[in-house]
């Protein structure tokens, strides 16, 4: 019997249930052996016709809606749009909101990149980061349980200013946090960042090259760890964030090419430290006021368009708004991060093993309820 | 075996017992005294982990069931596993499917007969023991292929299939690195081993010549990944293949290979106690410790020392890639080994 090697594919379908495809996503794995010849995302498991249900919806009321996009990040997903009907009402707000607001934005930042830090340590197997990193994101969200009385979904931006102020001694529990967690962070790359193990598993794997990251359209982390300098916060400054100093981590390619998964793993990592930089001088900065003064008694924005973009943890979020000067919205479209790097994914990830599209996947980091909406 | 046969002695009319049935108890006997004692020391190990696990992540782990520290957790646990439904997925191979969890457990079962936990508590001192539990080592791979081939699952058969990969891979480099012990003991029976290294911590092989010092580190680092575990957990990567080979069994049939998983923990750790670290022997004779503490005991404690690197080690490190797994077995630990089995032989004979 003469038997002929065919050089068959076997198709892998890997999630929509899968311990490793962060949510609901699913991917068809051509397979040859370990080798992934292709590697084709589905997405839309988590489709919740959020620019449907905006256009029916009042102004304020599309806010929680926008909590439920990216839930690991709810409070820079509600900037976004919250920011875009003041573009386009013309509205003010004073120093406090800005203050409270970029404090609350960089403390949600810090507790989505340790989810991404911690779920990526997971990918590669190892348990513990994932659970110091949970551990260190408790006390972030109980600072938000006390201030708006949610711990994921907050509702705490509101068009004009804030649900409620802040409670008294915020700014100590703010920084006492922030003077425990900076060293928690050296931790974490002690045990995982600077692993052997771990540099050999992502610094070689899914490299994003910086023409690959420009032409898909690629933002946030995922750009900046392929040596773009480009951050929204910097670039064209919102909340007065060009009053901070605070630097742009890019990939340096410490270990291997630059845009590998290892270095996308790490902008997050020195962004966080960035951040409590940032959530230091804010709070130095507040001043007293009054956070709802400049919350208009009917929104109702004059027809028109408006275009805001804002950095969230995963990348520019911009949100398109087209009024018609009816209070509900005509028109809400989300320029999503992780849409545009899931559209990138099948690029970066041809020809990796198995366990290399786990580590591609886990390094860019995306939230399937911002990708589907 | 022989203290067991001497103590069914005591049983009346023992004589008159047909000689099958003379022949057969006291290994029946044997077996169902190591099964049970494998599974206290299984359910002890269980808990064990969970708690090192806990504390190394700022948990405590479990906590409520039976009182102190949660120790009845995993009684709890093994109770539910038995009781829940035993699922055979529609198109899986149903007799290999079945069938597969017990050769695997097997496989772990069977190493114990040569095992020696203390001076006369051994099943059976084969004059090959090392070879046997080499050979019997291999079994548990005929069982997981089965495994990963029976439940017609892509991850169950990658799973499968990885697991083979590693287990014959790294079977080698383990069998080379004893090799320096048994050129230094001059013998493949176990109890000789553990003989030769009576006399305190500087008898042991470990501490005996530079070569079995090293070896010993091959064998652990093989006897890792022998036993599937981080970093080289590749067959059961949760992250990329949900559970490797076992994930669609269910009840008692994962308890099975759940207890197959502890058990080969058990042996890879007293094969090293026993080849590298002088088995039941006392670490310090002389003191007074060195008295009281009885083999067996001592065995135990060795044994769990090492299970409790293997533990921190699973809990601190990531997992290797399938490839990056194969450059370590062959391309660094073989050779290494070889040079190990070399260096061994030319001390053995030219510096006594």
């Amino acid at each position: 019997m003469q038997v002929e090697y065919s050089g068959d594919v076997m198709t892998l379908n890997m999630g929509p249930q899968h311990p490793s495809t962060h949510g609901v996503l699913r991917l068809e794995l051509k397979t040859d052996g370990e080798v992934v010849a292709e590697a084709i995302p589905h997405i839309g498991y988590l489709h919740r016709c959020f620019e449907k249900h905006a256009e029916n919806i009042d102004y304020p009321g599309v806010v929680p809606f926008t909590d439920r996009m990216d839930y690991c990040a709810a409070m820079n997903m509600e900037l976004g749009y919250v920011l875009a009907v003041e573009k386009l009402m013309g509205i003010q707000v004073n120093n406090r909101v800005r203050c409270i607001r970029i404090i609350m934005a960089e403390l949600n930042r810090i507790a989505s990149h340790l989810i991404a830090a911690g779920t990526y340590g997971n990918d590669m197997g190892s348990f513990t980061p994932f659970l110091w990193c949970f551990r260190d994101r408790e006390t972030i969200l109980d600072v938000f349980e006390e201030t708006c009385g949610a711990r994921l979904l907050y509702n705490y931006n509101w068009i004009g200013g804030l649900m409620f102020d802040v409670k008294p001694g915020f700014e100590k529990k703010v920084i006492d946090f922030i003077d425990y967690f900076e060293p928690q962070v050296d931790n974490l790359n002690t045990l995982l960042s600077n692993n052997f193990i771990f540099i050999k598993r992502t610094a070689n794997v899914g490299i994003m090259t910086p023409e690959v990251a420009l032409s898909y359209g690629v933002t946030g982390p995922n750009l900046r760890a392929s040596g773009v300098k480009f951050d929204v916060r910097k670039n064209e400054p919102y909340l007065g964030y060009e009053e901070f100093d605070f630097d742009v981590p890019v990939g340096l390619g410490e270990h291997g090419p630059v845009g590998s998964c290892w270095d996308r793993y790490m902008v997050r990592i020195r962004e966080i430290k960035e951040s409590c930089k940032i959530i230091r001088q804010a709070v130095a900065k507040m001043t007293p006021g009054d956070v709802q003064e400049s919350i208009p008694k009917r929104i109702k924005p004059p027809a028109g368009e408006v275009y805001m973009r804002t950095e969230c943890p995963r990348g520019e979020l911009g949100y398109y708004i087209v009024s018609d000067g009816s209070p509900k919205p005509y028109r809400v479209k989300v320029k999503s991060p992780c849409f545009t790097v899931m559209s990138a994914f099948r690029e970066i990830s041809r020809g990796a093993m198995i366990a290399d599209i786990v580590a591609i996947l886990g390094s860019v980091d995306i939230v399937l309820g911002e990708v589907d909406r | 075996m022989e203290s067991i046969a001497q103590l069914l002695q005591l049983i009346p009319k023992y004589d008159v017992l047909p000689a099958l049935v003379r022949a057969s108890l006291p290994m029946l006997v044997s077996a169902i005294v190591i099964f049970a004692l494998l599974s206290l020391v299984v359910l002890f190990l269980v808990w064990l982990e969970r708690k090192v696990s806990a504390h190394m992540q700022d948990r405590l782990g479990p906590m409520y069931v039976g009182g102190w520290h949660g120790w009845a957790q995993t009684i709890a646990d093994a109770i539910k596993l038995l009781l829940k439904e035993d699922i055979v997925p529609e198109l899986a191979d149903r007799v290999l499917f079945k069938m597969a969890p017990f050769i695997v457990f097997l496989g772990a079962f069977a190493a114990f007969v040569v095992i020696p936990f203390g001076a006369s508590s051994i099943v059976s001192d084969l004059n090959i023991g090392v070879l046997y539990i080499l050979a019997i080592g291999s079994l548990a791979v005929v069982g997981i292929m089965m495994a990963g081939w029976a439940s017609n699952s892509k991850y169950s058969l990658y799973g499968g299939m990885r697991s083979v990969a590693q287990i014959v891979s790294y079977e080698i480099p383990a069998a080379i690195a004893i090799m320096t012990v048994v050129i230094l003991a001059g013998s493949l029976s176990m109890q000789d081993i553990v003989n030769a290294q009576k006399g305190g911590i500087q008898r042991w092989f470990l501490f005996r010549n530079p070569f079995t010092f090293l070896a010993f580190f091959v064998y652990f680092i093989a006897s890792l990944a022998e036993v599937n575990r981080t970093p080289f957990d590749i067959p059961e990567a949760e992250s990329e293949l949900v559970a490797g080979y076992h994930t669609e069994y269910s009840g008692m049939r994962f308890a099975f290979f759940f207890l197959a998983e502890y058990a080969n923990m058990i042996v890879v750790a007293g094969v090293a106690t026993t080849l590298f670290l002088g088995g039941w022997t006392q670490v310090l004779p002389g003191t007074v410790a060195g008295q009281l503490v009885p083999g067996p005991i001592m065995f135990f404690l060795k044994v769990m020392a090492l299970i409790f690197v293997q533990m921190w080690l699973r809990w601190s490190l990531p997992r290797l890639r399938v490839d990056q797994l194969m450059y370590l077995c062959w391309k660094v630990l073989l050779p290494a080994s070889f040079i190990l089995v070399a260096g061994a032989g030319w001390l053995a004979v030219y510096w006594k």
